[in-house]
């Protein structure tokens, strides 16, 4: 097929793909929502609300630092309170972006390819914000470096037991290999955008990101086996990450903490949560750009039953813990389950339990998993399940542990709030900077794409 | 560059005229600058100085001198030992020879040492403005001097001589120092008209009332714990009340050390504790049997326990419970112990005095003793009578010599107006309290260890009380003042009592400027020693009892109210001391506050629940006060601390909880109240919040003479770590702990632990490094199981192998400790550790600012930074000191050669510290006890920190064995 041949085709339409689609309509369509098409008034508005948030973050930060830890609800014995949950939850969102980009691509699943950019940059955005708190956690945060082996004067090294440590090179590690193989599946769309740009500013930028990409069939060869390389690193990442921030809590031997189930378990939650953020954060990206041919409700449906699959496998694990606490007939496990039913913090777990147990269930059936608006209440609601579930491993074990004369609660305070709430605000406020100035969709892939189902037409 | 600065302009010096200065008399006046400068400086002290020729005992700045000297508390003194450093009085311990200390202290006199260091100290002489008033409507007062003062006295005392000291009002709290008692003779020798008044918040009145009644003299008792077989406290505390509760608890303790060791202790039967209370007290919450009872209740039972004992016809209405009592008194006889509260009435404590005398107890388990604050040949009139002459305008002078009356007096006593209207009154006080705005002088006093004195110790032994700094204010003892009040000279406090003690002895001064060796001699030793040796009061032979004529009871009400000094503020001294308002109260685990107590039923009688803010309604005066319910709390009866609410207290006492001295009666009787809710609510700021241990072993009892067998070695994926030199551990016997607190504070004012604050503790971070827990007692007598719990320092810390930097660790003699530089405050330790005795600075706590506190922290301790991690360190500065020392001397370090803090405070011993390599020490013969346990064993973490459980007494309450 001869390339002037090869520009002309469009796509037949199929379950992940509209139809009429062809190279250049795509090239267009996306690289217009960045360069051409003026940003809605809604964008705006989310964009002012969020910048509030950034802002009221950064404050908070500024506060934190002058004062210390104290200005949060953390206590004795609850230690670790919003910071640690937040982190844990944001780090489990990020894995969806991995879990779609690395494990689905070497699973050649097709309909991955319209959401596997805006998922890396979700999970990226997601470490970011997940990075940020254990920092901020540390009483002295300007320290936080000791975490790090390198070499110093006083010949100190970090303490390799502590699962903190580990936790430090899980992060580091994730953050850096989603940052590569989000920016490597850029490159070619950073050319496309470059050679589109009308400003010289904006040539220049994306040309100095694009690094010179011609799309030569070498660079191609190139930057597929890069892709592929990566994918293959990023995807025990999946499963690696979570499991070793599973291990801060596992190691430990609080009730409530010390058990062998976490790391698949907090895997599970960290895909359950991953996939109901990249619902919360399609549905609307498809709606406000009119990508309903890209992101398809094949695409959406595919979601949901992750969602729900996942939803089972939570459920499940919500299960063993209880089970592992009344075989073990170890009465400090058995204690801290009774206490997470009826004891001060009964109301979130009961609540966790509708969210990522029960409403999930309706996902049984198709209408719903259809349904868009459901979809997205319903990926709200696991978004607040999975919170909740981990501020409730973090808080309530704790609270409540081997001495009751040391028993404790743990109530956030305002300024707990300002930072769970600032740092969603950051976080969406960096996704909607990233679809003004970064293709959420994959150009190149999708070209691909509308080749591959004319050619299954064919 | 150069340009630039070539070009800018030079301004020449100008004096005030605008001339310009040369540089010659610019020079003159940088001259005369610098020795104005150095003539704004204080003055040094008017006394003379030596240089060290040879090193001084407390010379060397890394070793602590310790001086002999007393803490002196509602007039009666605890012989202590301040330890300085650098000059610098940081740290108080008992001293090991005074009868009232026998090395132990109690809270206050741990705190003491912040008393001094106290910011909000009275520093200068202020003198109140004629007619002005501020806009809290107190009047105004202006900064005065002393010699402003005095020269008003002096001419004040002119015309006082002329009308032989008519009008003349000195006003005292209690007091038993010998030369103050000299002093006041003097003064009113020299003033004959003048009266001497005296107020203390809390007096022994009923008891010398009774013992009028009974004797018809006024006789003060000293109890000896160590000889009863039988203890019976009625509405009262041995552990709490009083000047002798030190000694008492450590005398109770070592009674109840025989408890199940030895064919002779079984054969006589164990020692019983028996407490018949309204308030729960901490005596009651050891008592082997609790009984709650109101005190007119209680003023029943005596009479039936009497009637029974005596075998008198009215006996056969006679509750069990008075049956059960006299049946134990019976069979105690002479080794029986009744001990009677303040809210009892005369005629019971008269029915004790005398039921002692038929058990014949007086002389064995109980002495009478001459009231030591009384002053020969005066009879201190009361507060009431004062306010009565100031309102019939007999007095024109007032000189109150410490306290605090305008805050302390009953309600009914308005001595504040009164005060006010006295047109010269002159107050000495350490703090500028809510007497001191109201009289026209206030005058700064000296702390007890920036003076010279003396007082009497709970038995009168003579105590010295000798200074260990020079005053950090331009202050003057009471002594001082009086003696300047006495002939208008100033005096150096150490003459003062020199002078008392030279005549006492009979051992006069040769020669001006030389003493009698004699003298000399017996002078330095008492000092050293502290005390004057033998100077206790001799016990006066019990008179016969007097007939006693029965009372008409007052009719019972449904609701009374009594008062009692707050265990952490007395009656109000210590309300401005950080780390007596954050000691938690022993029973209730209280901070920053007092509450009203009431039981279960009279609660719901009210509706009340704690937390709620009730109207307290007492003889028309009102409170309003947050209910905490009790239960093991008297019904009908409420309790009502004092000691809070002060307004002048300082920043950090004032408004602190709610001042119950509003609706205090004239005399220590129950008040008849009425309660009302108010509809708000209050929240308390508790350390502890669940008193249920849940069905874990972590405070045991034991039935006396069983043991508790140790499980077998559990395996370890850790490889065994020997410990060749020491292997420090500590053990805390249940069975001795009171939970008195005295660990707590010890361990702070060693510790350099800080004051975090009431919302603070309410947030769950109170910092203390040693916690006392408190469980229900599992027993049907109910009562606490206290357990003082410090950090355990496990042999495998769960703490150490999750701190991702190494911030703690184990040393080579086992301790677990914690290098404060290196912590990042992850707070993983603190999650990790089962005990939670780690605390963390969520905050800057440790004041860095305030002078005086950076005067008072111990050298030896780093003060914590916001962010870091804390807890027990065993000591270690003190394990230090005596290995250096050790090292030094050449001997090597022995059992006893390092005292932790808080085994040094602890009135009954139950703290041991010691080196477990050492064979024949302490620690190794308490470890091999049959009580001996590790709590949370099944953790495997091998705690240094172990307890002996506490001992339940196999008996029934007459006496027997049931066992």
């Amino acid at each position: 097929m001869s390339s002037a041949a090869e520009a002309r085709i469009t796509s037949p339409g199929s379950a992940v793909l509209g139809p009429g689609w062809g190279y250049a309509s795509i090239g267009d369509k996306i690289a217009s929502i960045v360069l051409t098409r003026p940003a809605g008034r809604l964008w705006w508005l989310a964009f002012g609300l969020t910048s509030c948030g950034v802002v009221a973050l950064g404050l908070a930060i500024g506060h934190l630092l002058r004062r210390g830890v104290g200005i949060w609800g953390v206590d004795i014995p609850v230690a670790w309170g919003f910071a640690i949950a937040n982190c844990v939850w944001w780090i489990g969102i990020g894995h969806a972006g991995t879990f779609i980009s690395a494990i689905l691509l070497l699973l050649r699943q097709k309909w991955r390819t319209s959401i596997n950019r805006f998922a890396e940059a979700m999970t990226l955005f997601a470490v970011a914000m997940a990075g940020l708190f254990p920092l901020l956690h540390l009483g002295r945060p300007w320290f936080f470096y000791w975490l790090a082996p390198y070499p110093n004067k006083m010949d100190l090294w970090p303490q390799w037991r502590s699962p903190l440590v580990w936790d430090f090179f899980a992060i580091s590690t994730y953050i850096i290999v989603s940052l590569l193989f989000w920016y490597i599946g850029l490159v070619p769309d950073l050319a496309t955008l470059r050679d589109r740009a009308a400003t010289r500013f904006k040539r220049l930028t994306f040309g100095l990101f694009a690094l010179g990409w011609r799309g030569e069939a070498r660079h191609w060869a190139r930057h597929q086996r890069t892709y592929l390389l990566l994918a293959g690193l990023a995807t025990p990442l999946v499963v690696s990450v979570h499991s070793v921030i599973s291990l801060d809590f596992a190691i430990g031997n609080t009730p409530g903490y010390h058990s062998t189930i976490f790391p698949p378990y907090f895997v599970a939650g960290a895909l359950f949560s991953g996939f109901a953020m990249v619902l919360t954060l399609a549905i609307p990206l498809r709606r406000a750009f009119d990508l309903q041919d890209f992101i398809t409700t094949r695409h959406l449906e595919n979601g949901a039953k992750v969602l729900l699959a996942m939803a089972c496998l939570v459920a499940y694990s919500y299960a063993t813990e209880i089970f592992t606490a009344f075989y073990s007939g170890d009465r400090y496990e058995i204690a801290i389950t009774v206490q997470r039913w009826i004891g001060p913090y009964a109301p979130v777990y009961w609540a966790m339990l509708a969210c990522n147990v029960l409403t999930p269930q309706l996902l049984w059936f198709r209408r719903l998993r259809t349904n868009v608006v459901f979809l997205f209440v319903l990926s709200l609601v696991v978004n607040l399940g999975m919170w909740m579930e981990r501020v409730l491993i973090v808080v309530s074990s704790l609270a409540t542990d081997y001495m009751p004369s040391a028993w404790g609660i743990f109530i956030p305070t305002f300024w707990d709030w300002v930072f769970l709430l600032g740092s969603i605000s950051t976080f969406v406020w960096m996704f909607l900077v990233f679809v003004r100035v970064l293709p959420a969709i994959s150009i190149s892939e999708m070209r691909e794409l509308v080749r591959e189902s004319a050619e299954g037409k064919a | 560059m150069n340009d630039r600065i070539r070009r800018r302009p030079v301004i020449p010096l100008r004096d005030a005229a605008g001339e310009p200065i040369s540089r010659r008399s610019a020079l003159q006046w940088m001259a005369a600058s610098l020795a104005l400068g150095n003539g704004a400086c204080t003055p040094a002290p008017e006394a003379q100085l030596f240089s060290a020729v040879t090193m001084p005992e407390a010379g060397r700045g890394d070793v602590p001198a310790y001086y002999a000297s007393a803490f002196v508390r509602d007039g009666y003194a605890l012989g202590v030992l301040v330890g300085t450093r650098d000059g610098r009085p940081i740290k108080i311990e008992g001293n090991a020879a005074h009868p009232s200390s026998l090395g132990a202290t109690d809270v206050f006199a741990q705190a003491s040492i912040l008393e001094l260091w106290d910011p909000d100290r009275s520093q200068l002489v202020r003198q109140r403005v004629p007619g002005a008033e501020v806009s809290t409507g107190e009047p105004a007062t202006a900064v005065s001097t002393w010699d402003a003062f005095e020269a008003a006295w002096r001419q004040r005392a002119a015309d006082l001589d002329v009308s032989r000291g008519r009008g003349l009002v000195v006003l005292t709290p209690r007091f038993t120092s010998p030369t103050q008692a000299l002093q006041m003779r003097a003064l009113l020798r020299r003033f004959p008209q003048a009266r001497w008044h005296r107020h203390s918040p809390l007096t022994a009145g009923a008891a010398r009332d009774g013992s009028r009644l009974a004797f018809g003299r006024e006789l003060d008792t000293i109890l000896h714990l160590d000889r009863a077989r039988c203890v019976i406290a009625l509405d009262a505390d041995p552990f709490s009340d009083g000047p002798g509760q030190v000694r008492q608890a450590r005398d109770w303790a070592a009674q109840r050390a025989g408890i199940g060791e030895g064919e002779k202790t079984r054969a006589r039967g164990a020692p019983r504790s028996i407490a018949i209370e309204a308030s729960p007290g901490l005596f009651g919450a050891r008592a082997d049997e609790r009984v709650a009872l109101a005190p007119v209740q209680i003023e029943v039972l005596v009479d039936e326990v009497v009637a029974l004992v005596s075998g008198s016809a009215d006996a056969d209405g006679a509750s069990p419970l008075a049956r059960r009592l006299a049946t134990a008194l019976e069979h105690a006889g002479a080794a029986s112990l009744l001990i009677a509260g303040r809210h009892l009435s005369a005629h019971t404590h008269a029915q004790i005095a005398k039921l002692h005398q038929r058990l014949g107890a007086w002389g064995h388990t109980l002495d009478a003793i001459e009231p030591l604050d009384g002053v020969e040949g005066l009879v201190p009139d009361s507060l009431q009578a004062l306010v009565e002459d100031i309102d019939a305008g007999r007095v024109d002078t007032v000189l109150v010599v410490g306290g605090n009356p305008a805050y302390d007096s009953p309600g009914t006593v308005d001595f504040a107006e009164a005060l006010r209207r006295v047109p010269f009154s002159a107050h000495l006080s350490l703090d500028r309290n809510e007497t001191s705005g109201l009289a026209t002088w206030h005058l700064p006093a000296s702390h007890d260890y920036e003076s010279w004195g003396d007082a009497r110790g709970h038995d009168g032994t003579v105590t010295l009380l000798q200074p260990t700094i020079v005053p950090l204010y331009d202050s003057r003892s009471p002594i001082e003042w009086l003696a300047f009040l006495v002939d208008g000279e100033r005096h150096a406090g150490k003459d003062l009592v020199q002078a008392t003690w030279r005549s006492r002895q009979g051992l006069g001064r040769l020669t001006a400027g030389s003493e009698d060796p004699r003298f000399v001699a017996w002078w330095r030793t008492s000092l050293r020693a502290g005390f004057v040796e033998g100077s206790a009061a001799k016990p006066v032979p019990v008179p016969q009892a007097l007939p006693i004529v029965a009372e008409p009871r007052s009719a019972a009400t449904p609701l009374v109210a009594v008062f009692a000094p707050d265990p952490s503020l007395d009656a109000g001294r210590f309300a401005n001391n950080g780390w007596l308002q954050e000691l938690p109260r022993p029973l209730t685990k209280l901070t920053w506050d007092n509450a009203l107590y009431l039981g279960q039923k009279t609660a719901a009688m009210h509706g009340l629940s704690t937390g709620d803010i009730a109207r307290v309604e007492a003889g028309g005066r009102s409170i309003d006060a947050p209910v905490w319910i009790l239960a093991e709390q008297a019904e009908g009866v409420a309790t009502l601390p004092l000691g809070h609410g002060r307004r002048a207290a300082g920043r950090v006492g004032n408004g602190v909880g709610f001042d119950a001295f509003a609706l205090q009666g004239e005399h220590d009787a129950p008040v008849a109240i009425t309660l009302t809710r108010t509809g708000r609510s209050h929240r308390f700021a508790v350390t502890q919040h669940r008193i249920e241990q849940e069905g874990r072993e972590l405070a045991r009892s034991v039935i006396a003479g069983s043991s508790i067998a140790a499980g077998p070695a559990k395996p370890s994926l850790y490889p065994p770590i020997t410990y060749p030199e020491h292997a420090w551990a500590m053990t805390i016997d249940l069975d001795a702990c009171i939970g008195c607190n005295a660990c707590t504070i010890a361990c702070q004012a060693e510790n350099n632990i800080p004051v975090v604050g009431a919302e603070e503790v309410a947030r769950g971070r109170a910092m203390h490094w040693i916690r006392v827990d408190r469980y229900e007692a599992d027993r049907p007598a109910g009562g606490s199981l206290f357990q003082p719990v410090p950090c355990m320092h496990c042999e495998d810390a769960p703490c150490e192998v999750v701190c991702p930097v190494g911030a703690t660790v184990h040393d080579s003699e086992g301790l677990n400790v914690q290098v404060y530089n290196r912590c990042v405050g992850t707070r993983f330790c603190s999650n990790n550790c089962p005990y939670k005795v780690r605390r963390f600075n969520f905050l800057q706590y440790a004041d860095e600012s305030t002078e005086t506190l950076k005067a008072m922290r111990n050298p030896d301790v780093t003060v914590r930074q916001r962010g870091v991690m804390e807890k027990c360190t065993y000591c270690v500065q003190r394990i230090t000191r005596a290995r250096l020392a050790a090292e030094t001397s050449g001997v090597a370090l022995s059992d006893g050669d390092v005292v932790t803090a808080c085994e040094s405070a602890c009135p009954t011993r139950a703290i041991h510290f010691g080196d477990l390599r050492d064979a024949g020490s302490e620690i190794v013969r308490a470890k091999a006890s049959p009580r001996h346990y590790a709590m949370l064993d099944e953790l495997n973490t091998r705690p240094r920190t172990t307890y002996l459980a506490r001992s339940i007494a196999a008996i029934g309450i007459e006496g027997r064995d049931t066992a």
